[in-house]
């Protein structure tokens, strides 16, 4: 059996470890916004390295009411223009328990569109409340697929909770190498936005 | 600091280790080429995690469908109780829809269960999804799992569609293997990693 060597001498340092399995789910960046205005993941993680790509985002709110987007590049941040058709459902109840909905919304879905992909509408302020929640995005390195992404994630407002089920794909054969989040006004004022790598290639 | 004892005496051996790796392991994956269908063994994990990338059907429309067993994979057939629902989105945007599928659940049936409804089988399309099975191994419980997918589905113009399944396999036996197979043909391209969590 070969001698394997580690990244450093000591036994008391090692924080990696050659040939070892290492969970398979890696954080790949993390990113915490203040008052930016987006957040964005490039190529340097958005590659063929793994066959699936999550995001999460924590706490997130905007610097003024707006809707949370996201949209996809294929010149690694160049431009976000890349066309979708998605689906959009949605599950919302009031705090004082007036009211309660499942739904598709029409007004928010795309239909091969290069705009941006609302992923949560009407977001506060308050500092207390904003949006948490996730998106898997498959195998954007292809050059064969179109892009699929699955997202949900759930809106804490003044006066009802909202959850979001954003699906679709990216209409192209061309691989998606970065992924930009933002708002449709002000910034991102704050918020944690994670970006793990799932099944390496 | 403590002294953390590694579970062997020499660094070339390690295999594990105490410290934090993640929770969830890749325990398997499988690359289909024109297969019949892909089957895993399970283990006593907690959870099993399946995640579906660009699964390609063989066959226009096909459907990628999922069945247990409890006998290591000598029959698929364990009884199941599903829902199935589903938003869709034609492509020059003339119709959406939330709609509950009832043709494509399940009611204490042997039968496979779909998970993907209707693939588009051109170069470009395929399907993508996850799947969770909880605590297959109990001896006690019914085998609970969800999944979510979103599908390219064959029409003109083409439809996006989001679909949800749950349900449970309606038996107290542990169940030991998975098999995934198209309801026509074959699944002709596409892979699927199964992680474990604890």
């Amino acid at each position: 059996m070969a001698l394997l060597y580690h990244n450093n001498n000591s036994i008391s340092n090692i924080t990696s470890f050659a040939q070892v399995p290492a969970g398979d789910m890696k954080l790949l960046s993390t990113a915490t916004a203040s008052s930016s205005a987006s957040i964005s993941f490039n190529s340097t993680y958005i590659n063929s390295d793994f066959k699936l790509y999550k995001f999460e985002w924590v706490n997130t709110a905007p610097s003024t009411g707006a809707d949370m987007t996201v949209n996809f590049s294929t010149d690694n941040g160049s431009n976000y223009n890349v066309t979708k058709t998605t689906t959009l459902f949605t599950t919302t109840h009031y705090t004082n328990d007036s009211f309660t909905e499942l739904g598709y919304n029409t007004g928010r879905d795309l239909a091969q569109s290069t705009a941006e992909l609302q992923l949560q509408g009407n977001i506060g302020t308050q500092s207390d409340m904003g949006v948490s929640g996730n998106l898997y995005l498959f195998n954007p390195s292809s050059n064969t697929y179109v892009k699929h992404f699955l997202s949900r994630n759930n809106l804490a407002h003044q006066t009802y909770t909202t959850t979001w089920f954003v699906a679709g794909y990216c209409n192209t054969s061309t691989a998606v190498n970065s992924v930009r989040f933002k708002y449709t006004a002000g910034t991102v004022n704050v918020g944690t936005f994670k970006l793990y790598g799932i099944g390496a290639n | 600091m403590a002294l953390t004892k590694l579970n062997n005496k020499a660094v070339a051996n390690v295999t594990s280790i105490p410290v934090a790796l993640g929770d969830m392991v890749l325990v398997s994956s499988a690359t289909a080429s024109s297969s019949a269908s892909i089957e895993f063994s399970l283990g006593n994990y907690k959870e099993y995690q399946f995640y579906f990338v660009n699964i390609h059907p063989s066959v226009n429309e096909a459907s990628l469908g999922i069945n247990f067993s409890t006998d290591g994979g000598s029959n698929y057939n364990v009884t199941k109780t599903t829902t199935f629902f589903q938003a869709y989105h034609f492509e020059n945007g003339s119709a959406t829809a939330l709609q509950y599928s009832g043709s494509a659940d399940l009611a204490q049936s042997t039968a496979d269960q779909r998970i993907i409804s209707g693939i588009d089988d051109d170069n470009d399309s395929s399907a993508s999804g996850t799947l969770t099975l909880y605590n297959p191994s109990s001896a006690t419980y019914v085998k609970h799992f969800i999944s979510l997918c979103n599908t390219v589905y064959p029409e003109v113009p083409n439809l996006c569609v989001q679909q949800y399944c749950a349900g449970y396999g309606n038996t107290v036996s542990a169940i030991n293997a998975v098999r995934f197979q198209m309801s026509s043909g074959n699944i002709d391209a596409g892979t699927i990693l199964m992680y474990g969590i604890n």
